[in-house]
Order: C-alpha cells, then sequence, then structure tokens
C-alpha cells in the first residue's frame, strides 16, 4: 500500500474496443494507488488492450463502479474528464503517431496544445525528451519512414510531454528485441521509481503484457487476465499448474 | 420463349405486367434499405455539423498556436493553391459564356444585356459553384482519404488520449480554411470571367466600350448580390468540409473502406451544394 487510491473499479465489465457494446472482462475488483507499478498480463485476445483502453479513457465501463481521482468515469465523458485526462498518459503498441507530422511535432503536440506554445517554444523540452528516449535522430522524419520500434519510444515521448502522474502502456514489449526490451523494462523501472524527466516524481504505471519474465526483478504488482476475468495476483509473478498461466509466466519460474 | 427472340410490341406488354405485378418483397427490402440508410446519413451529418459548431463555439479561444496554423494550412491547400486551375477555368467560363451569348445577343440587337448575362450566369450561379466543384474534386477528395486513413489507423483515439478534441483539431480548421478558401476563390473567379468575358467580346468584335460593359455590370448588380455570394460561398465550403470530414471521421473505418466513403462524401456533398444553390434561387426570386 503506498499511497492513497487514485483508479477504483468494483464489478466493472471492461468493454471490447472495437464492438463496444460487447464486454471483454467481467466483474473487474481492482484497486491502484499512487506510486503503484502494476504489471497485468494475458495471452492475445485476452482483453489486455480493452482494459487499457477503458483505464485511458477512451471506452466507458459497460457496468460497474469505476473511479479515477474520484471522478466517476462511468458518468463523466467529455470536457469535465479533461483535467483528469491530463494527469493520464497512454502508450499505444502501435505508437498512432500522426503521420502528418514528424517525430519531434508528435512529441510536442499535447505540450503545444495545452499550454498553446509555438512550435520553438516547446523545442527545449521536446529535446529533452526525444533525448531520452532515444529518437533525436528521427526528429524531422515522419513517422512513416521510421521502424516501429523507435515510433513507439517516440510515441512514448508524447505520452511524457504533459508530465503525466498516471502511466499506461499497451503491451510496449510486443516484439522487440533482446535490446529494445531491456532498455524499455529499465525506463519503466525508472518512470515507477521517479525519472528525472519527471522531476524525481514516480510514476504511477501500468503496463500490459503477454510474458511475464521480461518483467521479473521489478518491484511491481501482477495481475492477470483469464477466461474474461481479472485476477489479482499480489507482488509475486502468478505461478500455478494452470497451462495458460504458464504461457504468460513464460515457462515456469 | 426463347431469350433473345422476343419482339417489341411483347417486350412492351412483358413490361406493363411488370409494372402492375406487386413488387417483390427483396425489393422493397432494397428501397427500405436505401431510405433508411438516406436517414441515418442526413441524421449523422445534422448531428455531425451541430457538434462541429459547437466545438468552434466552446473551444474558439482554445490553443490559438497550434489551430490557426492549421487554419492558415488549410486555407492555403483550399485556396492559394488552385488559384493557378481557377483562374484558368475563369478565363474559359468568360469565354464560354460570351462566345455563346455575344452572337445571340447581337442578332436580337441586345448587347447592352451582355453586362446583365454575365451577373446572373457567373456571377450568382456558375462562379461560386464551379469554384466549390473544383475544390471539392482536389482539396474535398483529399480530406476524405487523409482522415479516413487516420480514422483508421488510431489516429483520432491517440488524440482523444492526448486530451486533444479531434473535432478541434482535424475538423474546424477545414471548415474555416475550405469556407474562406472557397469565397477568396470565387471572387477571383468571378473577377476573372468578368474580365476575359470583355476579352473574347472584343476579340468578336463586339462594339462595347470598357466603361459601357463595366456599367452595364454595376447596373446589374445588387447590395444582395454581395451578401448572398457571400454566404453561399463560405456555406458551399462549410458543407463540403463538413460532409468530408463526417465520412472521413465520424464512423471507424477500414483501411479498404476508405476509397467508398470518398465516393459517398463526393456525391452528398455535390447534391447538398445543389440543393443550398436552388435555395438561394428562391431567395433571389423573393427579395
Amino acid at each position: 500500500m503506498s499511497g492513497e487510491p487514485i483508479i477504483e473499479m468494483r464489478d466493472v465489465t471492461v468493454p471490447s474496443r472495437r464492438h463496444i457494446e460487447t464486454p471483454s472482462i467481467e466483474g473487474v475488483n481492482w484497486t491502484v494507488r499512487e506510486k503503484d507499478f502494476w504489471i497485468v498480463g494475458g495471452l492475445q485476445g485476452s482483453g489486455k488492450s480493452d482494459l487499457i483502453f477503458m483505464l485511458g479513457g477512451l471506452t466507458k465501463p459497460l457496468c460497474g463502479s469505476y473511479t479515477v481521482y474520484g471522478q466517476d468515469m462511468t458518468q463523466h465523458f467529455g470536457d469535465e474528464f479533461l483535467p483528469c485526462r491530463l494527469r493520464m498518459g497512454v502508450v499505444f503498441d502501435d505508437s498512432r503517431l500522426l503521420n502528418h507530422l514528424t517525430m519531434a511535432e508528435n512529441i510536442a503536440l499535447p505540450a503545444r496544445y495545452h499550454h498553446d506554445l509555438h512550435t520553438a517554444d516547446a523545442g527545449e523540452w521536446v529535446g529533452e525528451l526525444m533525448k531520452a528516449t532515444g529518437v533525436q535522430e528521427f526528429a524531422h522524419n515522419t513517422p512513416s519512414v521510421v521502424a516501429w520500434h523507435w515510433r513507439r519510444r517516440a510515441a512514448l515521448a508524447r505520452a511524457l510531454a504533459l508530465r503525466p502522474e498516471l502511466l499506461f502502456l499497451e503491451n510496449p514489449l510486443r516484439g522487440l528485441d533482446g535490446r529494445q526490451t531491456a532498455w524499455w523494462v529499465a525506463f519503466v523501472k525508472q518512470l515507477a521509481r521517479g525519472h528525472d524527466l519527471m522531476r524525481g516524481r514516480p510514476t504511477t504505471v501500468i503496463v500490459s503484457t503477454d510474458e511475464f519474465r521480461p518483467w521479473r526483478g521489478a518491484e511491481a504488482q501482477f495481475a492477470l487476465l483469464e477466461a474474461k476475468t481479472f485476477v489479482v495476483a499480489g507482488n509475486t509473478i502468478p505461478e500455478d499448474d494452470a497451462p495458460l498461466t504458464q504461457m504468460v509466466v513464460g515457462g515456469g519460474t | 420463349m426463347e431469350q433473345g427472340t422476343a419482339s417489341l410490341p411483347e417486350l412492351a406488354h412483358e413490361k406493363s405486367i411488370l409494372w402492375r405485378a406487386p413488387l417483390p418483397p427483396s425489393y422493397i427490402n432494397f428501397v427500405g434499405r436505401k431510405l433508411l440508410r438516406f436517414i441515418l446519413t442526413v441524421q449523422g451529418l445534422g448531428a455531425f455539423a451541430l457538434i462541429t459548431i459547437g466545438v468552434m463555439v466552446s473551444k474558439f479561444g482554445v490553443a490559438p498556436r497550434v489551430i490557426h496554423p492549421l487554419v492558415r494550412a488549410h486555407l492555403a491547400r483550399s485556396g492559394v493553391r488552385l488559384f493557378g486551375m481557377v483562374m484558368f477555368v475563369s478565363f474559359v467560363l468568360g469565354l464560354v459564356v460570351i462566345g455563346q451569348t455575344v452572337s445571340l445577343l447581337q442578332r436580337v440587337n441586345a448587347n447592352q444585356y451582355l453586362g446583365v448575362v454575365m451577373v446572373t450566369v457567373v456571377v450568382r450561379e456558375l462562379g461560386p459553384l464551379l469554384t466549390a466543384l473544383i475544390v471539392l474534386s482536389r482539396t474535398g477528395t483529399a480530406n476524405v482519404i487523409e482522415l479516413g486513413t487516420a480514422r483508421a489507423l488510431g489516429e483520432v483515439e491517440a488524440l482523444e488520449s492526448l486530451g486533444i478534441d479531434p473535432i478541434h483539431y482535424l475538423v474546424v480548421p477545414r471548415v474555416v480554411g475550405m469556407a474562406l478558401g472557397i469565397f477568396s476563390l470565387t471572387i477571383y473567379l468571378i473577377l476573372g470571367a468578368l474580365f476575359s468575358g470583355y476579352l473574347w467580346a472584343f476579340l468578336q468584335d463586339v462594339p462595347l466600350r470598357p466603361g459601357d460593359y463595366l456599367a452595364q455590370l454595376a447596373a446589374s448588380l445588387r447590395a444582395l448580390d454581395f451578401v448572398t455570394l457571400a454566404i453561399k460561398t463560405s456555406l458551399f465550403g462549410a458543407i463540403i468540409a463538413t460532409v468530408t470530414c463526417y465520412h472521413g471521421l465520424a464512423q471507424p473505418l477500414r483501411l479498404e473502406e476508405v476509397s467508398s466513403a470518398t465516393i459517398r462524401a463526393v456525391a452528398q456533398s455535390v447534391i447538398l451544394c445543389m440543393i443550398v444553390d436552388a435555395l438561394f434561387i428562391v431567395i433571389y426570386l423573393v427579395a
């Protein structure tokens, strides 16, 4: 128990992001506290992305009680949700950068829009973000000519541009090689502990993954998505005899 | 009866039987589907237009350093970059209108109506409509493709996750830029057509001095022409931008659906512009 509860879910049914009337995960009871670091595992199609979409305020729960920073997410879904949304960042596994902007412009966009800045005024902060995520050499390229793993890093930089207190990462390790995986795990751990970019403030991080193995050793809490249910496993990687769990864990302990 | 051997009367008889026969259920289904689709489209377009107006008002002063450059970029795309093409069309339009009317007016000795014809045809009707069609074909189609692709690639959700209203960022600059673009281009097209009209009349040895031609134009123009021209051209721009943005953004699209969405957007834009144009004719007749 590291801090105040910031996300509270009671009997929440998470909708599918593609068919928003269809439930993807049912009966979610979950409390996320300030400075928590959660790893949510599940195989492909288990609803990890649907959960991240709902957590990020992109879909509404089908039923149940869901609050973020005390705001009822089943009721508020317009401009009244904006102050709450600006405290969150979402990183999509397919990056979803705007293709008509350069990488630097993509990263600058949230800061420019919400603080009403000229491109030059955001330049220094964007430079720091690009340097920290290692994408500075692609600053003037549009996303379509940059390899997808660099685009995902740029999406992380964009999500950090407003210094969010709460960060959702949709399967950030999907398809990465060992070097990239190591970078992401180290960077996310640093964010959870308190990164210089965030002025040393620990960020509450929720990561979805289809394999727990890379996250071993992280001072995180774990949860598993299995058969449309959300199972909180606590501070240790879930280890049981269920074949599905074994697959997510990565071949036992 | 073998196929292909029926005489014309036999075919007519068969056709009359078909007309009297009750419509097959599948045909009723077809018409019903079309009707429902039409109603849903009108409803969707209306709702989208109202949302866009709401966002324009509620976010009027939000992020001007981001939105104003976008408006300027879309104004350039729907206006400045089409200037050459519009001037070419205006030159040809002057030729077409004068070429057709001069010989007719000379036959009845009514050259004094040249200005009236130019104002009626070019200023009130063809100028705004042709400009709207040029902008629709060049920029409207690009809108659907860009926004449809952005929607299919999840960029809209990305904007929402950043707390940026997609309507404010993607639609409002297009609506404002296109409305201003069509308004400005129409003025240039009209001026070009009036000039080239006189040029063609001069080349056809029509005994008309520039001063007389300008006097005819001035006498034919009413204050209402200037007001309705501004409103009509801005409306054309707003309609084209709204319809093309609606088809690109309002519904989840797959990449393979972008082309059919573009076709629908062009057809509906043309129909709506024609309806608005017809409404303005009524205004002229009443005023």
